[in-house]
């Protein structure tokens, strides 16, 4: 063996021995993320991988305000149509490009412009991005839009290196964040690795990051019982006693943005023709009929919220003015009286065929019964059961949100005429007008104040009713160190390390 | 022997259209819409539209198919319309992971399987018979699923032998990429191992009944040269034919133990995809995975052929 | 699997020579007795003094077994016993009746394959062998997803993904049975197409169909577990144990027990009816004495 031959192996040698000493925090996620492209990607769990890939303009604390990421300052003018933005200066993408004005319009122009891109309509207000400067620019705005800042604060806000552009992003996403893209195989793993010449490195201490789709949440369980995996995402609500049972995990656990509700067929086509899709009274004593914390209690061991309304207790937007409806009985029974149905009635509920799904519509079934409400239960495959709700093929269905920074992002396109979330095609003048003249203020009182007032129609209306907020659940080896949960549901590695 | 095998070559390929057209019409008949099962959160009805024109889902069915078949011929399987990725690649990358956990449960299968029906055999009508009988006919009986939560649960989690789920890649570490494979293959092999020892059982009875076993015998050879030189050698004909014709029965089973134990394999890929509505994925798997039975059919021909020296000559 | 057919002559002698072979054969009892003893509680369950097994009670979910409920409570509160019960209907009539679909779409167009032959056998042939290189239960997977989950529609897809193996044995048998003398002289002495199906053909196919649908019901309770396992099978309150074990994967680790029972009364029913059906098989073959 000659000497650089020898120096070789001792190079290989050593940098395995270094590599055996590395950090790397493995992951389980409940599903495998879709395109890594944010321009492209709509999982939710494609989002948590982007959290360590991609910056953002914009960033969000646990309290859901928004706080500089790459972008260190912005004010909104007057008149709500300009917004200027001082971007961070000496920050890099993965393949040394620097960062700066040319490339958020160069970012922004992509998600408007891709062909398949599905953030289209998130910047949609843009009319064109004004570079200052190096690290100054302007968005012009065709009208204003509150809830932009929060969309830059996520997936449209991410940028990518433009020097990517012309490749396949999605199979090697190049953009500014922590980590850089290593490795992807489908349906088995996402590798990172610590991205050196990060802005913010001093707050990295892991060296890499990987994450393993893994559906099962028994076996997403039983690899961090078994110490292939150091943190797992959506931690079954119930196996949060096993997690509490062991001494080498814990769990973690933060209010979620989201909700799972009843949304009824109001005026989708001819199924919404039933005594629930025309009379609100029947939706009101439905809601009453259901004991929220009792459902919260038995399928989710109390560890998820009650809910009233379209944002969480936690939202500054919350109405304080409607509280987690009470269970009575008497009051359903006499709704149902009212509106000419002391005999009873019925109505079908299509719901995932999910085990947690079936378990909450099985005990809205049952207590409804007390009512004289008999409910049956199209069990669907989730596929269908979208498809089903879109055609109107529907009578109510219980369906959920994972939720968004900005209250309208809870509630838009679910109420408003002709919204891409509006299944049941409930409309109402007062609703849209209202609404829309929320998204165009930016004052945060007086959007408060237009929500309390949509919220008064909303309830006596009743197109939708809600039935609990969605926890996040992490199970967490006790080696991690520094995590900590956030209401959006991202798991964000700054200040996180592993002990051996 | 060739142009028999030809002729079959030949047959293969209506059977291998008329496979697509099944999976094409099913699918197309599935209901639910793949874009809005993609969009899940994204919802706006303009980028719906404009990506069900993308992907040519609102062309008539039969153009949509002929431009899938025209694309395949070149072996352009299309793209999975949820990752990007080319399926023709998707697939590749996930040959070497069910191949590896079919050789790995046909092991565990043969060393089941195998002594267990030649014992019986030569027992015959014995407890031993019964006892080997019921034993590998349980393999078969208790769902392949449940046995693999049940040893995940034991052998990972409480004695952390060995790893819960996923894969490695042989190439990258071989120890640890068979320690991974170990209870699956484990779980899918038991299943077939009934299987083959019936069948080794009842062609070790078939060949211990023909004289020149009996001439053996009559020589005063001794009996466990009778058994594995005359008699086994004979019976492994049919068991060799079958272990190519359990391809079919392993990748089903592969659907439910890759699901389980969340190996990046085909059965996993192909029901992700039909939940998922990904047409060109659920497509190209159902038609990989047909070629390859089709495939392990004529070598079964073959092999019967090559192994049976009467069948040679003629 | 050839099968000499006997003349049928001789057919009564045979068939009794057939059912002592059967109640000699120890395996085969023994699988008779398990299945029997799951039909027995399948068909008594609306007269056995057990509880609802839809009656949740959520002041007791997931206890574990006690003399309240003997085999514990599920995560609803409800009796585990009862629904293993009950539930023991749904998985039963998933492999009777998904093999009865079978059998009757199959043995049709298997015996119109094997008797006519030519373009008819053709294009039945490929069409068999274009459904056998689908691997089942991916079939079957496909099938209930596009019918919808509902155990009906499980039965339904199971059903049709078994029965291009009932086509391929019944043609094999059919092209044997019409090479035999006595069908040849049903020919001669001018007896129709039809009769000679109903009388000779049909009668002599059926042996092997019935080993055939025996083990079949083994593999269509199995699949109707797995069907349900995915959520496309049985669907909640009722039950059926594939739709159980579903349910009881996600509480392995907190109640065990829920995901015992189940998968121990699939074993033993499907062990039932594998012994059943190859003590059949054994009790049929002229060869094995």
């Amino acid at each position: 063996m000659n000497i650089r031959k020898a120096m070789l192996l001792a190079a290989v040698m050593g940098t395995t021995v270094v590599g055996a000493q590395a950090q790397t925090l493995r992951i389980g996620l409940e599903s495998d993320p879709d395109a890594l492209d944010p321009d492209k990607s709509r999982t939710f769990v494609g989002r948590i991988v982007f959290t360590a890939l991609c910056d953002k303009l914009i960033d969000v604390t646990p309290k859901l305000e928004l706080v500089p990421q790459l972008a260190t300052e912005w004010t909104v003018s007057e008149d709500g149509k300009t917004i200027d933005m001082t971007l961070r200066e000496g920050v890099v993408f993965h393949d040394g490009t620097p960062f700066d004005g040319e490339a958020v319009k160069a970012n922004i122009e992509r998600s408007q412009t891709l062909e398949d891109s599905v953030r289209k309509s998130e910047v949609s207000s843009i009319e064109s991005v004004e570079v200052v400067d190096a690290t100054h620019i302007k968005l012009h705005l065709s009208a204003p839009d509150a809830p932009l800042l929060a969309q830059l604060a996520d997936r449209s806000g991410m940028m990518l290196s433009p020097a990517s552009f012309e490749g396949d992003v999605a199979a090697g996403p190049v953009c500014s964040g922590p980590f850089m893209f290593k490795n992807r195989v489908a349906q088995d793993k996402i590798e990172l690795e610590k991205f050196a010449d990060y802005w913010n490195a001093d707050a990295i201490s892991l060296d890499a990051v990987s994450y393993l789709p893994i559906p099962d949440s028994t076996v997403r369980l039983a690899n961090l019982q078994s110490g292939d995996l150091d943190l797992i995402n959506r931690l079954a609500a119930t196996d949060v006693e096993t997690v509490k049972g062991s001494d080498q995990l814990s769990y973690g656990r933060a209010d979620g943005l989201g909700y799972q509700g009843i949304t009824f067929n109001t005026t989708n086509g001819d199924r919404a023709d039933n005594p629930f899709g025309q009379d609100a009274r029947l939706r009101e004593a439905l809601s009453l009929a259901i004991d929220r914390n009792a459902i919260n209690q038995v399928v989710f061991s109390g560890l998820n919220a009650p809910a009233s309304q379209f944002v969480s207790a936690a939202s500054p937007f919350f109405d304080p003015a409607y509280p987690v409806p009470e269970r009575d009985i008497e009051k359903a029974k006499a709704l149902i009286a009212e509106a000419g149905y002391e005999d009873g009635l019925t109505l079908e509920i299509q719901a995932p065929n999910r085990p947690e799904n079936q378990q909450v519509v099985q005990m809205i079934q049952a207590m409804a019964a007390e009512a004289g409400i008999q409910i049956t239960i199209a069990a669907k495959e989730f596929a269908t059961m979208l498809s089903d709700q879109a055609a109107g093929d529907f009578e109510a269905s219980q369906v959920g949100w994972s939720g968004r920074i900005d209250p309208d992002g809870n509630i838009y396109g679910f109420v408003t005429t002709g919204g891409g979330f509006n299944d049941g095609k409930y409309s109402n003048e007062k609703v849209d007008e209202i609404l829309a003249e929320a998204r165009s203020v930016s004052d945060v009182d007086k959007r408060k104040a237009l929500y309390h007032q949509a919220n008064e129609i909303l309830m006596a209306d009743k197109p939708l009713f809600y039935i609990y907020n969605e926890a996040w659940l992490y199970g967490v080896s006790n080696k991690v160190e520094g995590f900590t949960p956030s209401p959006d549901g991202m798991i964000r590695l700054e200040g996180v390390s592993l002990s051996q | 022997m060739l142009s028999y095998l030809a002729r079959r070559v030949l047959i293969a390929i209506p059977t291998l259209i008329l496979i697509s057209i099944f999976v094409f019409a099913l699918q197309k008949m599935l209901p639910g819409d793949p874009v809005l099962a993609l969009a899940g959160e994204d919802r706006d009805p303009e980028t719906l539209e404009r990506l069900r024109e993308l992907y040519h889902l609102n062309d008539p069915i039969w153009m949509q198919y002929l431009m899938w078949v025209g694309d395949a011929v070149r072996g352009d399987l299309g793209q999975s319309i949820r990752t990007g990725l080319p399926v023709t690649e998707m697939v590749l990358s996930k040959l070497p992971v069910t191949i590896q956990l079919a050789v790995m449960s046909m092991v565990f299968a043969a060393v089941i399987g195998i002594p267990a029906g030649i014992v019986s055999a030569i027992r015959k009508g014995t407890v031993t018979d019964y006892v080997a009988n019921v034993v590998a006919l349980s393999g078969l009986s208790i769902p392949n699923f449940w046995l693999g939560i049940m040893l995940i649960l034991l052998v990972s989690v409480k004695w952390r032998l060995l790893p819960a789920s996923g894969y490695v890649p042989l190439t990258e570490d071989p120890l640890q990429s068979i320690r991974t494979m170990l209870m699956p293959a484990f779980v899918l092999g038991t299943a077939l191992a009934a299987s083959l020892m019936r069948h080794t059982r009842s062609a070790m009875l078939g060949v211990l009944r023909q004289d020149y076993v009996r001439t053996a015998r009559a020589k005063g050879l001794a009996e466990r040269t009778v058994i594995m030189h005359h008699a086994f050698r004979n019976a492994l004909t049919p068991v060799v034919t079958l272990a190519a014709l359990l391809f079919g029965e392993l990748i089903a089973g592969a659907v439910l133990t890759e699901q389980i134990f969340t190996i990046p394999g085909f059965g996993k890929m192909v029901v992700d995809a039909v939940f998922n509505r990904d047409y060109a994925v659920v497509q190209g798997v159902v038609l990989v995975t047909a070629l390859g039975f089709i495939l392990m059919n004529l070598i079964a021909d073959a092999a019967y052929v090559l192994l049976n020296p009467r069948l040679r000559v003629g | 699997m050839t099968q000499t057919v006997a003349d049928p002559v001789l057919a009564r002698r045979p068939q009794s020579r057939v059912w002592r072979k059967l109640r000699n054969h120890r395996s085969a009892t023994f699988g008779a007795a398990l299945v029997l003893v799951f039909i027995v509680l399948a068909l008594a369950a609306p007269y056995l003094p057990i509880s609802d097994p839809a009656a949740a009670d959520w002041s007791a979910i997931r206890q574990p077994p006690s003399t309240a409920h003997w085999l514990g409570t599920d995560e609803l509160g409800r009796d585990q016993l009862s629904r293993m019960i009950w539930g023991a209907r749904a998985s039963l009539m998933a492999g009777v009746v998904s093999v009865a679909i079978a059998i009757a779409i199959g043995v049709p167009f298997g015996i119109l394959a094997g008797y006519f032959g030519g373009w008819v056998d053709a294009v039945i042939s490929r069409c068999t062998e274009a459904l056998l290189a689908i691997p089942f239960l991916i079939l079957a997977i496909a099938l209930a997803a596009f019918l919808g989950p509902s155990l009906t529609n499980a039965m339904i897809a199971i059903g049709i993904a078994a029965t291009p193996v009932f086509i391929r044995l019944t043609r094999g048998q059919a092209i044997s049975v019409a090479a035999e003398d006595y069908v040849e002289s049903a020919h001669a002495i001018g007896l129709s197409t039809p009769v000679i199906l109903r009388r000779y053909i049909f009668p002599n196919v059926l042996p092997p169909v019935l080993v055939q649908a025996t083990l079949t019901i083994a593999s269509a309770i199995i699949a109707e577990a797995s069907l349900s396992f995915l959520g496309l099978g049985q669907q909640p309150p009722a039950p059926s144990w594939g739709a159980m074990l579903n349910v009881a994967k996600g509480f392995m680790t907190q109640a065990p027990w829920m995901a015992m029972w189940p998968g121990i009364a699939i074993f033993l029913v499907v062990l039932g009816f594998n012994l059943l059906g190859d003590g059949l098989r054994d009790a049929l073959d002229p060869r094995e004495e």
